[in-house]
């Protein structure tokens, strides 16, 4: 539960991707979540646990399906670590700006 | 699939009791240190009302406790009170459980609305990781980090 698992949960592709997809639709099945990956059910299974183990993800019965949600809580005390004291609202419109030129790049 | 609904659940570890920790969720002295000066009013029996009332006394969010098991369980039925675009989709519901783990205690949130992108849900979402990671450093260290 320290920052260094939350660090290592974090320092790969395929478990980012899964947290994208928890953010994007929150509690899903493994099934669910193994749609559209190109990993075995195995791997998905093994990242899923890592994620647990950095409390990243939380993992609720919901009658017969066990369902996956995304916790925000680690990443939240991460940035208040280290950002918080920093100014909020400006550092959310250098992000809104480099995304929107970013996207325009895209065009 | 949860289609028709949104969930959010909150996982934090504390090192502390869960009996502190029950007092720091029901208390007022104690909801205010880390709430951003919000508090809850209610006397925590099931079938009782409670209202959360702000430091300017505005009351934004209201409901009923259903069920209040010291120090392990706690549900609410939730309803905005503001916002007419919120308070229009109904009751949600917030489940908070607390499990000892290894010298430290499992709080768990989960705050459920009937329906699938709940505007309710979204605007809880950015408060709760907040409240939680003051709640965090008020049981452990004796200070809240933001005010």
């Amino acid at each position: 539960m320290d920052d260094d698992s939350v660090f290592r949960a974090l320092a790969d592709a395929s478990r980012r991707l899964l947290l994208d997809r928890l953010h994007e639709r929150n509690g899903q099945t493994l099934g669910d979540l193994c749609q559209g990956m190109e990993m075995s059910r195995q791997a998905v299974t093994k990242h899923l646990a890592i994620l647990e183990e950095a409390n990243l993800v939380s993992a609720r019965r919901s009658g017969r399906e066990k369902l996956h949600f995304i916790n925000p809580v680690p990443i939240n005390s991460i940035a208040e670590r280290w950002i918080g004291k920093f100014d909020q609202p400006r550092l959310t419109a250098l992000s809104a700006l480099k995304q929107a030129l970013e996207d325009k790049q895209d065009d | 699939m949860t289609d028709g609904k949104s969930s959010f659940v909150y996982v934090t570890f504390i090192k502390t009791t869960p009996d502190r920790l029950w007092a720091a969720l029901t208390t007022p002295e104690f909801m205010r240190v880390y709430w951003f000066g919000v508090n809850i009013e209610t006397d925590w029996k099931a079938g009782s009302d409670w209202t959360m009332v702000h430091g300017d006394g505005r009351v934004t969010d209201a409901g009923k406790v259903v069920e209040c098991d010291p120090p392990r369980r706690i549900v609410l039925d939730w309803t905005h009170q503001m916002n007419p675009e919120l308070a229009a989709e109904g009751a949600s519901q917030c489940i908070i459980e607390l499990e000892p783990l290894d010298g430290a205690v499992k709080l768990t949130i989960l705050h459920t609305m009937q329906r699938g992108d709940s505007k309710l849900i979204g605007a809880v979402s950015g408060g709760w990781p907040r409240i939680l990671s003051n709640l965090k450093s008020y049981l452990e260290t004796g200070e809240a980090i933001l005010s």
